[in-house]
């Protein structure tokens, strides 16, 4: 195990004109560790992955990552083009909205092989046998790999987006509301899968949900926003148990027990 | 042998933000340490702040005043004041912890439930499976269960589950919330054969255990909680 | 002709012509690369032709000598019509054969004849972008292509063999240029690709309705994408022309009656003509259908 973390944010800032996207937010963040990020629609978590993830550029701050080499770069001084390969390769983006993150026209073979020829496979005989193996590890028959994600429902989609993401063996993924707008049944099997994939290939996770159940079952680590800041951040099960901000504790007691 | 865990002067109370802040004390000036080889339970009636003592010794709840030192990976540390990583390094290497209720992830069949903490430390699965497979029988888990995610399970099967989870790993202090509530009395003489076993390991165990006849029969010592209580200090 | 005074030589105004050879020295400084020019409006529709008129109305001088071949063709209505053009606008001289023309204005095809230094191919081109079907966002193909990132070109390979076995792509079959960008060589027949590798000829290719001008220089390597397992492929033909008796060419299937019935003779006229006045014979050549004569 290492004593570097993977990912360094200091101090991150993004603002929207006068308006707060999210305020001087710093953690550090450990390979194979998950941390969810919590809060309401509009408390930032959002900007705030898009800002780690390179999607959105930061106000002000600072976040640096781990390479394989073992150099730390900083994320906002990279060029576009090493960004974009970091993207592809070291770091994976699951989308709450699969037909964000999937090439909804090509089949599902493909969608899972897109990172491998990005990244100068070109047998097709293995990335054929590779996009197999990924779609039985995330649940998805076999006989599907030629038919396109249009033709999948819900939770397949979602199961196929991670599958595609997963492929080049990312150290670090980031997921926004993964479990969003799927059945309850549905959910939890995504989450188990998610939970299996994460910690049998020991990936570093930065979640973002509103369900503190999903933060509950997939991350160590959790923090609270309210407004663009954190509110509380700590082990999830510290957070969720003795919930010490008022908002964490409004938060806390709002989840409806079955 | 070093002391693994020592207490000193522990504070705990919750602030309920949503009830005008108002601040619940629970437990103040809390001292003690456990031996190992030892089986220490904390005495006291319900409200006593019992679990809490307990879970503050997990990471569970925050602490506010007072040091939690544990003797982990050639060292010592302050659980109290502990970043969320080291408390989940000694979660994996140092302290075990039996819970009254078991969490159950859907889809997981009892068996990985139970062999889990050991993969995670880095045991081969099935090996661990194999190490579950006997806790399970030895808990009288009917096998036709093992396979079944443990959601469904009665209160009984359930916590039995939880036991064989807790039990499996070799941690030099284990850490036991009630584990023997809902179960009979055949069962529960296993836990008691289970907790002899972890002291003759040199395990330093501390628990909570309502049950009178068990109590006695695994307690090397037993600490009154009601002396920690937050009005005594201040009077 | 009095109304050619009306006109400008080769029908574009000077300043026209020098932007337009602004962009074709930038396509040669970066060869596959598509250079954004200000296409003008010409006097026939988009498709047919008019990136390549334009091209070629900017690089043609009087002593040049025009070919101008649709699918192979010198004698079809493209063709003949553009040849027509240029004929009048800049009164150059004409010609179908391939060995003689200094510029060759071509729709779909490379001539059979081997190209030397010297002579330009002028394509046509009615799409440019050859990731376009993959990513229809102009502002992302144009920073994959600064970027490199072609992954996404394989990806429709890939579903070409995932769906029929093979790589299915038969023309406009996508190409990299020295090393660096994917190119669209437009629609020619993958049966054309090796020619453009390594040519001595300087080929230039525009897009009048997309406003895009690329260009390959003289010898400049140009590699059809494939897979490993699946390498590049031409296409081949189980018989020879059935008029010249070429082999190891393009052909067009010909329907001859009603009762399917037909032939497959060169897609490249001039080719086969000069074939058969060099004596050779398919075997449906017309003097052996018809031996009385």
């Amino acid at each position: 195990m290492t004593d570097e973390p993977l990912l360094r944010v200091s101090a991150l800032s993004k603002f929207y004109g006068s308006r707060v996207g999210c305020d001087n937010v710093s953690f550090d963040l450990w390979p194979g560790e998950v941390l969810a990020v919590v809060g309401e629609s509009g408390s930032g978590k959002t900007t705030l992955l898009n800002c780690l993830s390179t999607r959105l550029l930061p106000s002000s701050g600072t976040a640096s990552y781990r390479m394989r080499d073992g150099q730390f770069r900083e994320l906002y001084r990279m060029s576009e083009a090493e960004r974009r390969f970091l993207m592809r390769t070291d770091w994976g983006f699951v989308h709450q909205n699969p037909a964000d993150g999937l090439r909804m026209t090509v089949s599902a073979g493909a969608n899972v092989g897109e990172r491998l020829m990005a990244v100068g496979d070109r047998n097709y005989g293995k990335i054929r046998a590779t996009a197999v193996d990924w779609l039985s590890r995330v649940e998805i028959e076999q006989d599907r790999i030629d038919d396109e994600p249009r033709a999948f429902s819900g939770g397949m989609r979602q199961r196929l987006q991670i599958a595609r993401n997963l492929v080049t063996g990312p150290r670090l993924v980031f997921m926004d509301e993964p479990t969003g707008g799927l059945d309850v049944s549905v959910q939890a099997r995504l989450l188990d899968l998610l939970r299996g994939l994460v910690t049998d290939l020991g990936l570093a996770a930065i979640v973002v949900t509103h369900d503190l159940a999903v933060a509950r079952l997939l991350s160590q680590r959790m923090m609270v926003m309210k407004d663009g800041r954190v509110v509380e951040s700590g082990l999830t099960d510290r957070v969720l148990d003795d919930p010490r901000a008022p908002y964490t504790q409004l938060l806390v007691s709002s989840i409806l027990q079955v | 042998m070093p002391t693994p865990l020592v207490v000193s002067d522990v504070a705990k109370s919750f602030t309920m933000h949503l009830r005008e802040g108002i601040k619940l004390p629970v437990v103040a000036g809390v001292s003690f340490s456990i031996k190992a080889g030892e089986c220490t339970v904390l005495g006291g009636p319900s409200g006593a702040g019992k679990s809490s003592i307990l879970k503050m010794l997990y990471g569970n709840y925050a602490v506010d005043d007072g040091q939690i030192i544990v003797t982990h990976d050639g060292g010592l540390i302050d659980l109290a004041n502990a970043s969320p990583r080291t408390v989940l390094a000694v979660r994996r290497q140092t302290i075990g912890y039996v819970s009254q209720f078991l969490r159950t992830v859907p889809r997981v069949s009892a068996l990985d439930v139970v062999a889990e903490p050991l993969v995670e430390r880095g045991e081969e699965r099935e090996a661990a499976r194999g190490k579950a497979r006997a806790l399970l029988a030895q808990l009288n888990l009917p096998e036709k269960l093992w396979a079944l995610p443990p959601a469904t399970f009665s209160g009984g099967e359930q916590q039995r589950v939880n036991i064989a989870r807790g039990f499996i790993t070799g941690h030099p202090i284990l850490l036991l919330d009630e584990p023997t509530a809902s179960l009979d009395a055949r069962n529960r003489d296993v836990v008691i054969e289970l907790i002899a076993a972890k002291k003759a390991a040199g395990v330093a165990l501390l628990g909570i255990f309502h049950d009178h006849d068990v109590r006695e029969a695994v307690a090397d010592r037993i600490i009154d909680v009601t002396a920690f209580a937050p009005g005594k200090r201040a009077a | 002709m009095n109304d050619i005074a009306t006109y400008n030589f080769a029908y574009l105004d000077e300043q026209t012509k020098r932007m337009i050879r602004r962009a074709i020295l930038k396509g040669i400084a970066i060869p596959g690369y598509q250079v954004p020019f200000a296409s003008r409006e010409m006097p026939m529709p988009y498709g047919w032709g008019t990136g390549g008129v334009q091209v070629t109305a900017s690089i043609i001088g009087p002593d040049d000598v025009l070919k101008v071949i649709d699918q192979g063709a010198d004698d079809t209505t493209n063709a003949v019509s553009i040849r027509a053009f240029f004929k009048k606008v800049a009164n150059v001289a004409v010609t179908t054969d391939t060995a003689t023309a200094t510029i060759i204005q071509t729709r779909h095809r490379i001539p059979e004849h081997p190209l030397t230094a010297g002579q330009v191919l002028v394509y046509q081109v009615p799409i440019p972008e050859p990731l376009r079907f993959l990513e229809p966002r102009e502002t992302e193909t144009r920073k994959m292509h600064a970027l490199e990132e072609y992954g996404l070109m394989h990806v429709k390979l890939y579903e070409d063999i995932a769906k029929h076995g093979r790589i299915a792509t038969t023309y406009a079959y996508p190409v990299k240029v020295e090393g660096r960008y994917v190119m669209d060589p437009s629609p020619t027949p993958k049966f054309d690709n090796p020619k453009m590798h390594r040519s001595p000829a300087l080929q230039l290719f525009g897009a009048g309705r997309e406003k895009r001008i690329y260009a390959v220089p003289p010898f400049t390597d140009v590699v059809s994408l494939d897979f490993e397992d699946h390498p590049f492929e031409v296409q081949t033909f189980d018989q020879p022309c059935a008029l010249c008796a070429a082999e190891n060419v393009y052909l067009d299937e010909v329907i001859l009656d009603d009762h399917g019935g037909h032939m497959f003779v060169c897609s490249d006229t001039d080719h086969c003509e000069k074939r058969r006045e060099e004596g050779h014979r398919g075997h449906l050549a017309p003097e052996m259908m018809e031996p009385a004569q």
